[in-house]
């Protein structure tokens, strides 16, 4: 067996898993709070990646390069992208808040393919290609093959990025209001919790790390276009489900098993069926296991 | 100090409260009886905002509540402890009581405030890391308690305290309401199905049947009162 090849897919797999961990995040909390899976979240994804774009685009022009843009581009996006996110929860959810479950999952279908539409109408329904904003790090020559220097931002950025989400979670007023709200909807009320904010609040994060995940896979990939929130956001819900949806450590570990699973499978079986290998897993956990790889009791909600 | 005024609340087409006044005075007990289904909790509901009437209006100090967000009745000093206790699971004893103390600021107090809830029910402090849902019934009970006690209310609300406990838990939990309402001056609505020790603490109760309440007059009274005899205490 040759064990470099296998360490050499495993590293690729937990970028890929890394990132898709980062999606799969802001589906999972969402869910977790008003139990509705937010469908346009990876156009929000996809929106992220185009913002990001559009500023590294001028700021090469006008002389920048490399990380300075990368990051420079990262905050316009993630503003961006969070005013998306915010916006889509006031228009496409608040109103239906109190409707029949089918009704918001319907909008966040309906939210996903305007999104999609309209950045195609408003930019392009071309592959754009995406600057190489990472300069190789000579450090990094020695374990070039396992780790590029792009793939080692991403981990570093997933990384604190996820560290940050853990202590805002656990430790600041707004995270306990989330953690309350998610737990108990009317007691977080009764306790004077304003549950509408804690919604919005949720949405702006969770489109946070959608923005960062975007900007992160468009550097990686090297091009973008109107469609690429679909695929994300498919994979990241995955991601999620097989973690149990809901659960925040759950999206990690499911955005990182099915990160390594499609890369292994590319790697050994055949790569044109990545997609394939992704969703037969998702399959198999629904059997085995419905409520996820770390989902407890099973609540019967859509 | 609270004045409901002919409410009426809805689930959906279901009219749940019919045409319920009463009011409650600063520094009493009041205690709401009745059966299952009678309205109880739904009143509770509405006081807080969480249910909010249809017609009618609540008063608090005079001013009209009926229309504000569950939050903001929160702000003005009406705390409610639910019916089935709303432990938050998965958080420590010490972060449910945080909690309760989620609108003040006032960081110093709050901590003095929590361990005086500590010296209260040592059992509490001994599991403060522990998560909430794994507490005993009775544990939960004085946390939930405890929790709404750290908003300082004005006004506790109390839906059906000594609801699946041991006669020994219950004639605990009576006390700690009677003490609640002894020293901090605190004005409690009771709402219990056990109507003989409520009634027994309470100044003042209320009857309710179907969503409507049929009797009011002191706690002495009632207790004497042949009707509430046979339906509620069981005589
Ligand atoms: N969420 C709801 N949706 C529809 N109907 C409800 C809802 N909650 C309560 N009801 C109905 O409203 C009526 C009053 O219920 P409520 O819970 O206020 O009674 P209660 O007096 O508190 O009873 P218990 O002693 O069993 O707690 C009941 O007929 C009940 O079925
Ligand atoms: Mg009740």
């Amino acid at each position: 067996m040759d064990f470099q090849y296998l360490f050499e897919l495993l590293c690729g797999g937990i970028v890929k898993g890394s990132i898709y961990a980062l999606i799969a995040l802001g589906y999972t909390m969402v869910y977790g709070i008003i139990q509705l899976i937010n469908f346009a979240h990876g156009e929000v994804y996809m929106i992220g990646a185009f913002v990001a774009f559009i500023v590294a685009g001028v700021m090469t022009l006008s002389g920048y390069s490399g990380l300075t843009v990368l990051l420079l581009a990262a905050v316009v996006a993630v503003i961006y992208s969070a005013a998306y996110g915010y916006t889509l929860e006031k228009i496409a959810y608040r109103p239906l808040r109190n409707a029949p479950r089918l009704s918001p999952l319907i909008s966040a279908i309906g939210a996903s393919i305007f999104l999609m539409n309209y950045v195609q109408l408003a930019q392009t329904p071309d592959f754009l290609p995406f600057p190489e904003l990472v300069p190789e790090f000579e450090f990094m020559a020695p374990i070039e093959r396992y780790l590029s220097s792009a793939d080692l931002v991403i981990l570093i950025v997933t990384t604190l990025t996820m560290a940050a989400l853990t202590v805002l979670i656990k430790y600041t007023r707004i995270g306990k209001a989330m953690r309350a709200t998610q737990q108990d909807l009317v007691m977080a009320r009764l306790v004077g919790i304003n549950v509408d904010r804690v919604i919005s609040a949720t949405f702006i994060i969770g489109s946070v790390l959608a923005a960062i995940a975007g900007v992160l896979i468009a550097s990686r990939t090297g091009q973008i276009n109107a469609a690429i929130g679909f695929v994300a956001g498919i994979k990241a819900f995955t991601a999620a489900v097989l973690g149990g949806i809901g659960n925040v450590p759950g999206a990690v570990l499911g955005g990182l098993v099915l990160g390594i699973a499609e890369t292994l499978g590319a790697g050994y079986i055949s790569s044109a069926y990545e997609d394939v290998f992704a969703f037969a897993l998702l399959v198999l956990i629904l059997i085995l296991r419905p409520a996820g790889l770390l989902g407890k009791a099973v609540k019967q909600k859509v | 100090m609270l004045e409901v005024r002919h409410i009426e609340t809805f689930y959906g087409n279901i009219r749940a409260l019919k045409n319920v006044s009463l009011s409650i005075n600063e520094g009493e007990i009041v205690t709401l009886i009745g059966a299952n289904g009678a309205g109880k909790s739904t009143t509770l509901m509405s006081i807080c905002g969480v249910t909010p009437p249809r017609h009618g209006e609540i008063l608090f100090r005079g001013e009209p509540i009926q229309a504000l967000s569950a939050e903001k009745i929160v702000t003005l000093g009406i705390c409610q402890v639910p019916e089935g206790r709303h432990i938050f699971p998965q958080m420590s004893v010490l972060e449910n009581l945080e909690m309760g103390a989620y609108l003040r600021h006032d960081k110093a107090a709050i901590k003095s405030d929590i361990d005086e809830v500590f010296g209260r029910f040592p059992i509490l402090e001994k599991r403060r890391q522990q998560a909430g849902g794994t507490l005993s019934g009775g544990e939960q009970q004085m946390l939930a308690i405890s929790r709404a006690l750290l908003a300082r209310p004005a006004l506790l609300l109390l839906d059906e305290p000594s609801l699946g406990l041991a006669p020994l838990i219950i004639k605990q939990i009576f006390e700690i309401i009677k003490k609640i309402n002894d020293e901090s001056n605190t004005t409690v609505f009771l709402v219990e199905q056990n109507a003989n020790q409520a009634l027994k603490i309470a100044d003042r109760g209320y009857v309710m049947e179907n969503g409507a309440i049929t009797l009011e007059d002191r706690a002495e009274n009632l207790l004497a009162n042949d009707q509430v005899k046979k339906a509620y205490l069981g005589i």
